[in-house]
């Protein structure tokens, strides 16, 4: 039997190394592209001909004098607005496109193919606590402000493409600038939610062996194995450390572009929107999949969260080892 | 069709701000926004040079490309407009341009933007030409009324030229055989394709 695993289990490593591979591939280049100077290439230098130094210094970006006063008055060509330009309309936009229609393709594939995971056993009758008002005034609070910030800055990056046709452009522009303001406002809000989050949940999501287990069984979605899991299974954490990091990023990089009046210069804002974008990408990506799971996909999953309770019968079925842990606590009380 | 473009002759320009006077009078620009403005290098140094620098009308325009609402059109002139209607205040544009042009009157706290103002070529925008709409949004359109844009036409020493690309192209041209010296058209290679 052991011997027959191993063959499997070694695929499942390589294909998971393959995806971090591929990921890395595609995004780690394209933050130096960023802080290169200019796309064009560099003509012939003179070095000795004072008036081509002048001109050189020009191209590079360096900085002269003005009597105008403003943001960054005095530079002359600033090279890398037109390397952020090629980055969002290209790359980001297209493979973001891929990315999120691509989830949810998989997402529809996989539920007519296993359907709902089912409760294993009848319900008892017999519930436990499994998230306060409080957690769950938070989730739902920062959740409808994620949905609103996902709409409305999804709206400025792919509206030109399919909402402008549908709405025509006065349409559209009447939206976006209500779209714009929302996003603006609702950003900080939905920061101080998600940093809230991060430290009351915390405690329950170190990752640990048991999780490990819990992947090797693709947390009980194939097949009919159901591996242990605590109060957040492996799935739930992996969820968890994406928002901890790369929500916070995507939260920090929104301040920048939000608060334009600390004088922030236009590299730094480039550099902070792909940032944005990208953890944006990847964040409403992941969403998919939680919500998925939460609702259609899981028989039981979202009373947790709505009415805070859940039957001993589904907590045994997911969560078998908090279950555990619940039980003990009320027997030692 | 003519193919408008500006060219500042940097050894000519004498960095006298007149360019970004006349600009800020004849449109009545909005308070914190220039359109046009001078940029000295080597400032004080025996290699010191001065560029006006506005809004070039780039062809394959970045701040068209990034615009999220879509708001910038090219004239048959190879201007680059935008429809003030339309625009958000995103900033994006100016994120994207090589030249700094697109400016944003500061509209309520933290800095947020208003809508995007920058050099028109003296070319109004979308409202109907020399109506009171378009003074109001876009500034004055000297191109309807067969003039050359305000800054080049009254640059004291001609350094500052605007108009028909060939034409400006040819003037400079004579004037760099005359110098004996290179050409440096500064700014076309990054913002003219045609
Ligand atoms: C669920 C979380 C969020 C998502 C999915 C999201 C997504 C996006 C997207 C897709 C864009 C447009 C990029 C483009 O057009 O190229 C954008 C822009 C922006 N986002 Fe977010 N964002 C989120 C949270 C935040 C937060 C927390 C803040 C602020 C703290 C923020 C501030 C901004 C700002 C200021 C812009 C630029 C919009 C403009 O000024 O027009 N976002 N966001
Ligand atoms: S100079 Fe800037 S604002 Fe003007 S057309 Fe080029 S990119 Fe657009
Ligand atoms: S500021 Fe206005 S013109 Fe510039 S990109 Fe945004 S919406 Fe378009």
């Amino acid at each position: 039997m052991a011997a027959a695993q191993a063959p499997t289990k070694r695929k499942k490593m390589m294909l998971w190394t393959g995806i971090l591979m591929l990921v890395a591939i595609f995004t780690l280049p394209l933050t130096g592209y960023l802080a290169t100077g200019s796309v064009e290439a560099e003509e012939a230098s003179e070095a000795t001909n004072p008036r081509a130094d002048t001109w050189r210094q020009v191209r590079q970006g360096s900085e002269g004098y003005s009597a105008v006063t403003g943001r960054e008055t005095n530079e002359l060509i600033q090279g890398s607005g037109e390397n952020w330009r090629q980055l969002r309309n290209g790359p980001m936009a297209t493979y973001g496109s891929w990315l999120l229609v691509g989830v949810l393709l998989v997402l529809s594939a996989f539920y007519l193919w296993r359907g709902q995971v089912k409760m294993t056993h009848p319900r008892t009758g017999e519930t436990i606590e499994r998230w306060t008002v409080n957690e769950r005034f938070l989730h739902w609070t920062t959740a409808v402000l994620f949905v609103i910030l996902g709409i409305t800055g999804l709206s400025l990056l792919y509206g030109r493409l399919v909402l402008i046709p549908v709405l025509g452009k006065e349409g559209f522009g009447v939206y976006a600038d209500l779209a714009k303001l929302t996003h603006n406002v609702l950003g900080p809000a939905f920061m101080v939610c998600l940093l809230i989050m991060v430290v009351i949940w915390f405690k329950h999501n170190f990752l640990n062996r048991i999780d490990l287990e819990w992947f090797k069984a693709y947390g009980g979605m194939i097949g009919d194995k159901h591996p242990s899991a605590e109060k957040l299974n492996a799935g739930e954490k992996m969820w968890f450390w994406t928002l901890a990091t790369a929500g916070v990023a995507l939260c920090l990089s929104g301040l920048v572009l939000d608060f334009p009046n600390f004088g922030q210069e236009r590299e730094v804002i480039q550099l902070a929107h792909v940032i944005h974008l990208i953890t944006a990408l990847i964040l409403v990506a992941f969403s998919f999949g939680h919500i998925y799971i939460g609702t259609i996909g899981t028989e039981g999953a979202l009373e947790g969260m709505t009415g805070g309770q859940v039957d001993v019968a589904w907590a045994e079925q997911h969560h078998d080892l908090w279950l555990k842990q619940v039980q003990e606590k009320q027997h030692s009380k | 069709m003519a193919r408008m473009k500006f060219l500042c002759d940097a050894e000519r320009c004498i960095e006298c701000n007149a360019c970004v006077t006349a600009c800020k009078n004849e449109h009545e620009v909005p308070w914190g926004v220039n359109r046009r403005r001078v940029v000295t290098i080597d400032d004080g140094l025996p290699e010191e040079k001065s560029i006006s620098v506005a809004c070039m009308h780039c062809s394959d325009a970045p701040c068209q490309a990034v615009c999220p609402v879509d708001c910038f059109y090219t004239t048959e002139d190879g201007l680059v407009l935008h429809d003030k209607d339309i625009c958000i205040g995103c900033g994006y544009c100016f994120y994207a341009c090589p030249f700094g042009a697109p400016q944003y009157p500061q509209e309520g706290a933290f800095g947020a933007r208003g809508k995007m103002d920058k050099c028109t070529f003296c070319a109004g925008g979308p409202e109907e030409d020399n109506s009171q709409e378009e003074l109001d949004k876009y500034g004055r359109n000297r191109l309807a009324e067969g003039k050359l844009p305000l800054c080049a036409e009254m640059c004291s020493t001609k350094a500052l030229l605007a108009g028909d690309g060939d034409i400006v192209a040819d003037l400079f041209r004579s004037r760099v055989v005359r110098r004996g010296g290179r050409p440096d058209n500064w700014g076309w290679d990054t913002a003219y394709k045609d």
